[in-house]
């Protein structure tokens, strides 16, 4: 406990206990009353505490089966991804590999297949949750800004992709099977109305829907899911930075023949 | 083992010639009120004396005439911009996108390792050539240890368009004709001799005009860590402006796959 003189962190997530000669190391960290290095180091799973972390409770195996999947699907969204492309910039150049996982997470913020757009998806499961019509009414007339935002305003429905023509397998795959590991509610009548949504905003469910809907099934909130989808895509701007900083800037596009000034 | 931790004295105790804010009342930076003595100051003087504790109107034109000349390329492809163009066309933020340019600029091939590393190349030079005698032995050496001399060679180019604009900027204000300019060419002029043929980029150019102004490699580096800022901003702009997902698009067939064979299987 902090004196009443100083200055303290209040946080529901972690509490320590000061190793005996020194009171800037902690001989106890727990979370959430777990204690991290002598209880789950040994007995809980990477996503059991990643759920740990976001819920301040274990989750269910169906909970812990639904957040791996979830975590398998997003860690690399491969090269082409515009958050790894921004890594691979920085590997190129040979910047810091810091700077990489920084430029993943600026470029992957964004609305468009980005951690903004699942907070915005959401907030449409927030509004709409399993009805049709709600739905329907939300992609038709959708928010508009009231004030002007740092962030854009959404050019197109949040969690579709306004450049897909068909929903890609890998998408569908992602969200049968999470719906089927999950046993959750919303994946479930997302994988049945799915393609009467795309009928509404005419373009494909995106990998930021299925996210969304998952995390809206770990009901989590659409803060706690814009950060989870920025960290879960993190592994693969990781190792594609690393691997284009070896290769070097020769054996990677630099649009020599696709740029043009028009004065 | 001292039974106690180093940490102990610093506990709620932060001491600072730096400056700070006193709320309602005044900023100070490094002893001077912003409000009544820095007031008239240029952004590029105020930076100046942040980072460095100088006060030059010249050196300050000089450190803004890199800025423009050198480090503020409009073109999204140039790694760090293209950042910057990737977070528009993905609908981020400008500040995201920003800083994320800002921290991919600390790159290797351009930016601010060479910045600083020509920097210390000039005064390691010069400390151990004074006469210049050895020079062409100590640039030997120093490309036998690191391959490469910060400043000198460029990616996609040999030379460097921004090395005469830059040199006609500092003498338009009194600035290159110091001893470290004269280095900077000199070790171009051996570099040029030998098999590599790398000539001198504007890293080694900037470096020796600051050397020149009693600059050192840190005093450049801490100055030039917002310097390309201005070529990222655009190029954020440009990509938000255009219509969201287009810049350079890749379809799947862009990628070259060169890893282990094609279909395995995980393990059940």
């Amino acid at each position: 406990m902090p004196n009443d003189s100083q200055e303290s962190i209040t946080t529901r997530i972690w509490s320590e206990e000061a190793q005996p000669d020194n009171p800037f190391a902690a001989s106890v960290s727990r979370c959430s009353g777990f204690d991290v290095y002598g209880d789950l180091l040994k007995n809980a799973s990477y996503i059991e505490y990643l759920f740990l972390l976001f819920k301040l409770e274990p989750p269910t195996k169906n909970q812990s089966k639904l957040l791996e999947g979830i975590a398998i699907a997003l860690a690399n969204l491969g090269p082409r991804d515009h958050a790894i492309r921004a890594a691979m910039n920085a590997g190129v150049g040979g910047s810091t590999h810091a700077s990489a996982l920084i430029a993943a997470l600026s470029v992957g913020a964004g609305n468009l297949g980005g951690a903004r757009e699942v907070y915005l998806a959401m907030q449409y499961w927030q509004q709409c949750s399993t009805s049709i019509d709600q739905w329907q009414d939300l992609i038709i007339d959708p928010p508009q800004q009231e004030r002007l935002d740092v962030w854009h305003p959404m050019e197109h429905p949040p969690g579709f992709d306004p450049n897909g023509v068909s929903c890609p397998q890998p998408v569908i795959q992602t969200l049968e099977h999470l719906a089927e590991v999950g046993g959750t509610l919303h994946l479930k009548w997302l994988c049945e109305n799915r393609t009467a949504l795309e009928g509404f905003t005419n373009c494909p469910l995106a990998f930021s829907g299925v996210a969304a809907a998952a995390f809206y099934d770990l009901e989590l909130l659409p803060e706690q899911a814009e950060m989870l989808f920025l960290l879960l895509r993190l592994p693969g701007a990781a190792v594609h930075g690393l691997e284009q900083e070896k290769l070097g800037w020769r054996k990677y596009p630099f649009f020599s023949k696709g740029f043009k000034v028009t004065e | 083992m001292t039974g106690h931790s180093k940490l102990e004295k610093y506990e709620d105790n932060w001491q600072t010639s730096m400056g700070g804010w006193f709320p309602g009342e005044k900023v100070v930076l490094r002893g001077k009120n912003v409000f009544t003595e820095l007031n008239d100051r240029s952004w590029m003087e105020y930076l100046l004396f942040a980072a460095t504790g100088r006060e030059s109107t010249k050196i300050a034109k000089l450190m803004e005439g890199m800025w423009v000349i050198c480090t503020s390329f409009p073109d999204p492809r140039i790694w760090n911009n293209r950042v910057s163009a990737l977070a528009g066309t993905a609908r981020s933020t400008g500040a995201l996108a920003a800083a994320a340019s800002v921290a991919v600029t600390e790159a290797t091939l351009y930016g601010l390792k060479p910045i600083k590393g020509a920097s210390d190349f000039l005064y390691r030079a010069m400390d151990a050539c004074p006469d210049k005698d050895d020079l062409e032995q100590f640039v030997k050496l120093e490309l036998k240890q690191h391959r490469s001399i910060f400043g000198y060679g460029r990616p996609l180019l040999n030379g460097d368009e921004r090395v005469e604009p830059m040199l006609n900027f500092a003498q338009s204000i009194g600035c290159g004709d110091g001893e470290f300019v004269d280095l900077v060419f000199q070790v171009e002029d051996i570099l040029m001799n030998s098999r590599l043929r790398y000539r001198v980029n504007i890293a080694a150019v900037c470096a020796g005009l600051l050397a020149d102004v009693g600059m050192a490699p840190m005093d450049f580096y801490n100055m030039m860590i917002l310097g390309f800022s201005a070529g990222a901003v655009p190029c954020y702009i440009d990509a938000s402006k255009q219509r969201e997902g287009c810049f350079f698009p890749l379809r799947t067939s862009r990628l070259n796959y060169i890893g282990a064979e094609k279909d395995r299987h995980w393990r059940l």
